[in-house]
């Protein structure tokens, strides 16, 4: 009696135990088809649609076929070198606060933990920020202000670049070994040359790729965009005037109603698209690979 | 004889992480003392300090972002402010002819964030049913059960589905998930669970809360899924080696040594996951449907805080309008810091003995 009880006990716990098994490889199949969904529609679609044209030509005007995105690519380029402009310095900078000077203090941690708030703090929430900082007050001696422009966009996408770059700086330079700091401190060089050309240097590699990596989330944004680059049908690489962004120009040809326009936007996509791959896979092969451990 | 074959494998990984860590943390002391010593005798004491309050600044001006864009929002939500106050939360203004509310009336100045934090909450929530189970699945699989060789591509590839831009997103569900919801997916599930009053089938479009859902998930999955593994990873071996040699089986140990031990940092993933959905702006966008409306039906079209930021801000139509907008994201902002506040104690709270895991 009482075994035959513990005996159906126990093959229910087997039954159970396959039953998770195989819920938890169903859930990471349903997980990757998305994923594999995404990609496949992204190249047949985007790569049907790939032309010289859209590297070389602006866009076509409503209704017509042909055109391209060069003025989204370059305006991407340039809202992009402009965020970096801004973003990566201070974004090392504190990074390096607090790997190297601020360790295991209160400021640093509170830094650190705002740093991770400012990371969740959604994008559009940032454009409005750069909107009312730059696009509404009208100062006359300040003429870069008062009007959508290049400028603010840059400003958005530069904000959101520190959280990013600051925590990975932080995470390459903990890696480097104490050693390393003495034996520079040891030969006298004053600290900040120590930081900079032996720390730093060390774990370059690691700030480059963090770097990277916030400058492929900030390259796919929208939403900060919308009301502060704006988007420009025309050539215009002027900080002062509104700026053709690539992800602005997806969404504007996802809501057209033209078929050539949406095939534009699914070039588009693909061409985003294999830039954030190659940061991301960057990112992965430097932290998997230990480019930092050959240092040490 | 299995167990063994279990267990070997799992340990090797944690001895492998904890030794690069362990020494420096335990002759962290030592190395500062042999540090100072060193500076002091630096004579390049006036380079030093400036370079350090170069460092100071940059990271200071974190908190100086953080305050600007509070202050910033304030300033330019003052106008809606002074109109409505609070009241611009709950409650909207009631038309007197038909008495039926009007939430969004730009004509004529009449704002209410009702609709926008509806549709917030409901496609947050449902993009949160859809993702939790989904992503704790793939964590335990790829922490407990998945061969060796597949456990990196694999996180990779849920890496990269962090990594696409919701633009992309938008664009896939405009082209691919809406059509599919409208043809098959909402039919189908109008005449299952069309008895319960929450799915009635007169939005034609394919659109609305749930489709909006079904993308915040997506979306939020690989977040959860890897704070999930990373708090997972983070619970010692030697709890899931107790739990076995108890006699429990893979799933008893997963559920009493791991999950039980790491349930806290499970609990901030998931919330650092609704911070996300919460203020995910284009994906949800080009999905809901933008109607200021609020309905009962989870098929209906809707708006949310951030997609009516989206749609309206450049071309709003008064001063009042636009103020109404910046209050909406100034409240956006203020749930977004609460939320991802708590959730960095929580995963604190539980990853922060462990080894730093490689991601």
């Amino acid at each position: 009696m009482s075994t035959s009880k513990l005996e159906l006990r126990s093959r229910l716990r087997t039954v159970t135990d396959h039953t998770v098994t195989v819920l938890a490889v169903l859930a990471t199949i349903l997980v990757i088809v998305p994923l594999a969904v995404i990609f496949a529609e992204l190249i047949y679609k985007g790569a049907s649609s790939l032309d010289l044209n859209f590297f070389t030509k602006v866009p076509a005007p409503e209704g017509e076929t042909g055109g391209g995105m060069a003025n989204a690519i370059v305006g991407s380029g340039v809202l992009l070198a402009l965020a970096s402009i801004i973003g990566i310095p201070i974004g090392i900078g504190s990074g390096i606060f607090l790997a190297e000077f601020g360790r295991g203090t209160k400021l640093a941690n509170a830094i650190r933990f705002t740093a991770d708030v400012l990371n969740g703090v959604p994008s559009i929430v940032m454009g409005v920020t750069a909107y009312a900082l730059i696009v509404v007050p009208h100062v006359s001696f300040l003429p870069f202000l008062g009007h959508f422009s290049a400028l603010s966009g840059g400003v958005a996408l530069g904000i959101m670049m520190i959280p990013t770059v600051c925590r990975t700086t932080e995470e390459m330079l903990l890696m480097v070994p104490n050693a390393v700091r003495e034996a520079a401190l040891g030969l006298g060089v004053p600290n900040w040359r120590s930081v900079l050309s032996i720390t730093v240097r060390t774990a370059s590699p690691g700030i480059i790729t963090g770097c990277m990596l916030a400058f492929a989330r900030v390259a796919g944004e929208t939403a900060p965009l919308l009301f502060t680059a704006l988007g420009n049908q025309f050539w215009s690489t002027s900080l002062n005037e509104p700026i053709a962004a690539l992800p602005l120009q997806i969404y504007v040809y996802a809501n057209s109603p033209y078929e050539d326009q949406q095939r534009m936007a699914w070039a588009g996509a693909l061409v985003l698209i294999v830039l954030i791959v190659l940061a991301v896979s960057l990112v992965r092969f430097v932290t998997s690979r230990g480019v930092l451990k050959g240092a040490s | 004889m299995p167990e063994i074959r279990i267990t070997q494998p799992q340990t090797q990984p944690e001895a492998a992480s904890i030794p690069p860590q362990a020494p420096d943390a335990a002759t962290a002391q030592e190395h500062s003392q042999i540090r100072r010593f060193l500076l002091a005798r630096g004579n390049s004491a006036i380079a030093d300090r400036i370079f350090r309050a170069l460092m100071v600044l940059c990271a200071l001006s974190i908190f100086a972002i953080v305050i600007l864009i509070a202050y910033e929002l304030v300033s330019q939500a003052q106008l809606a402010w002074a109109q409505s106050g609070f009241k611009f939360f709950y409650t909207a203004f009631v038309d007197p002819y038909t008495h039926q509310p009007v939430y969004w009336d730009p004509v004529n100045g009449n704002f209410s964030a009702i609709p926008f934090i509806y549709g917030t909450l409901v496609s947050s929530f449902l993009s949160l049913l859809f993702a939790v189970p989904l992503a704790v699945g793939v964590a335990i699989f790829l922490t407990e059960m998945c061969p060796g060789f597949l456990r990196g591509p694999l996180a990779f590839l849920t890496e990269l589905l962090a990594a696409i831009p919701s633009i992309i997103y938008g664009l896939w569900a405009v082209f691919v998930l809406v059509p599919l919801m409208r043809q098959y997916a909402n039919p189908a599930l109008v005449k299952v669970f069309g008895w319960t009053g929450l799915f009635s089938g007169d939005n034609p479009t394919g659109d609305g809360y749930f489709t909006s859902g079904i993308i915040l998930a997506v979306m939020v999955l690989p977040i959860i899924s890897s704070l999930t593994r990373e708090v997972m990873t983070a619970v010692p071996h030697s709890q899931r080696e107790a739990v076995l040699a108890l006699g429990a089986t893979r799933w008893e140990m997963i559920r009493m040594g791991v999950l039980r031990n790491a349930r806290i940092g499970i609990v901030g993933g998931v919330i650092l996951g609704l911070g996300r959905a919460l203020g995910e702006t284009m994906a949800v966008t080009m999905v809901i449907g933008n109607t200021p409306e609020v309905h009962k039906s989870l098929l209906s079209n809707g708006a949310s805080m951030a997609s009516v930021i989206a749609n309206e801000f450049a071309e709003a139509t008064s001063d009042l309008h636009r103020s109404a907008l910046v209050e909406i994201a100034l409240a956006l902002f203020a749930v977004t810091i609460v939320v991802n506040a708590i959730a960095q104690v929580l995963v604190w709270a539980v990853t922060r003995g462990a080894p730093a895991q490689a991601r």
